[in-house]
């Protein structure tokens, strides 16, 4: 049997990660339990099966070219904001058949539905413009020195600071105790008006949170979208629009911001 | 931020900090994915990413920075293409049971082939896998993958430990079937 409280520490101890107090408890230990010296033996088995395979998987030449390629046919000044919605085209040059089936269904789809929800369909669209809008924003903020012009993870020194500089006052809430401390905010421009920002941490990233007064022109429904691997997750409260942007999971922004309207 | 990264142009950035990494970023993303044609657009979108990034690169472990945005990237193609891969549980109660082993299980392990260990590893729950990939192929230490994954140091062992006896199982028992299967013939 491999004892218990060794279990963890025999992986710790053969990876050479553990401290010198440590590695020295378990090397005394193996010196009396058969059990965990046999354990140790097969990970250092498995290890050598696994590195000795081969199992490496290199870039392939052509993606190497292709990226370096890329890489020159688009220089980029350190504030590349045009940049920031650089499709990749590779996806749709591989699948043009699909891709063009897709238009022409989304075509007839369009036509069959008929113009009573032309209305509905031009908000999306408007929906998704401000998500491309945020998403770059987002993207802006995290280059250096963009990311905030009032650092404080005190809410009552965030909120008094947009006085005078926007015509609503933002919620404004710390979540540090949940996990997502609040680190500042900032004044931002999105679909053609003044809006706050709010700065979140999430472990290593930022989560920034644009407010504006909700005038219904982007619905009220929760939505959440998706673009060029940036989650957007928008919610209404209390007259206001909230949109989350961050590069975390869809789920932990989701949950992030039904804390945040709690 | 450090200010020698702030005065870094996009095109310097590329050259000392993606394409050194090039195969590790491939590397990691073709396990995550288990596919070659998504691994590449994988790649091709955290470089994409890394670039427009750059101004949260602080530190100078570049690899380990890449590697979080290759995950980050391959984490997003799974939740939105394949949403399964990234529910697969792990069942505890199978898996982690005391077996008595006999030694010559350490011989069965010691002749598994490499495509065995690949099917193998492949089977494993994509947490379990990355964790292996970065450290027994990218030798990554644990303080490493923890900023890769955004995870605590001690999850990372865990994860080692949980992974590996999976992987360990998934090998005999591949192996007895084999050597089964020789015998009946």
């Amino acid at each position: 049997m491999v004892c218990k409280d060794n279990a963890l520490l025999l992986h710790g101890y053969s990876d050479a990660e553990l401290d010198l107090v440590r590695s020295l408890e378990i090397e005394e230990h193996l010196k009396t339990c058969a059990s965990c010296a046999r354990e140790l033996r097969e990970q250092h088995i498995l290890r050598e099966g696994i590195r000795s395979a081969n199992l490496y998987r290199r870039a392939p030449e052509a993606l190497r070219a292709r990226i370096t390629a890329n890489q020159n046919a688009v220089p980029t000044p350190a504030g590349g904001r045009s940049r920031a919605v650089t499709p990749i085209l590779r996806t749709a040059q591989r699948r043009p058949v699909l891709e063009w089936l897709a238009v022409a269904a989304a075509v007839l789809i369009t036509l069959g539905l008929g113009i009573r929800f032309i209305p509905g369909v031009l908000s999306f669209r408007q929906a998704d413009l401000v998500a491309e809008e945020l998403v770059a924003s987002h993207i802006r903020s995290l280059q250096p020195g963009h990311l905030m012009d009032v650092v404080s993870t005190d809410q009552h020194t965030v909120k008094p600071w947009f006085d005078g500089k926007i015509d609503f006052a933002p919620p404004v809430r710390d979540l540090a105790e949940q996990g997502y401390p609040l680190i500042g905010g900032r004044l931002d421009y999105v679909g053609g008006r003044d809006v706050a920002a709010l700065v979140y941490q999430l472990r290593k990233h930022y989560i920034n949170v644009f407010i504006w007064p909700d005038d219904g022109k982007q619905g009220n429904r929760p939505e959440f979208v998706s673009k060029e691997g940036y989650n957007v997750a928008c919610m209404s409260s209390g007259g206001m629009r909230l949109c989350g942007v961050a590069d975390t999971n869809a789920e932990d922004l989701r949950q992030f911001m039904q804390l945040l309207l709690r | 931020m450090q200010e020698e990264t702030r005065g870094i142009s996009g095109g310097t950035s590329f050259e000392l900090v993606v394409l050194p990494h090039l195969d590790a970023a491939h590397n990691l993303a073709r396990w995550l994915v288990r596919n070659p044609h998504d691994a590449e657009d994988v790649v091709q979108e955290a470089c994409l990413r890394a670039v427009r990034f750059f101004g949260g690169y602080q530190e100078g472990n570049a690899r380990a920075w890449l590697l979080q945005i290759v995950r980050n990237t391959a984490y997003t193609f799974l939740e939105k293409k394949r949403p399964g891969d990234l529910t697969e549980e792990f069942d505890e109660k199978v898996h982690i049971t005391e077996i008595v082993r006999p030694d010559a299980e350490a011989a069965l392990l010691q002749s598994v082939e490499k495509l065995m260990l690949t099917e193998a590893l492949e089977g494993l729950p994509v947490r379990f896998r990355e964790t292996l990939i970065l450290r027994e192929l990218e030798g990554l230490s644990y303080k490493e993958i923890a900023e890769v994954m955004d995870v605590p140091i001690g999850t990372v062992m865990s994860s080692l430990a949980r992974g590996r006896a999976r992987l360990r199982e998934t090998l005999l028992a591949a192996r007895d079937k084999e050597v089964q299967r020789g015998l009946q013939r």
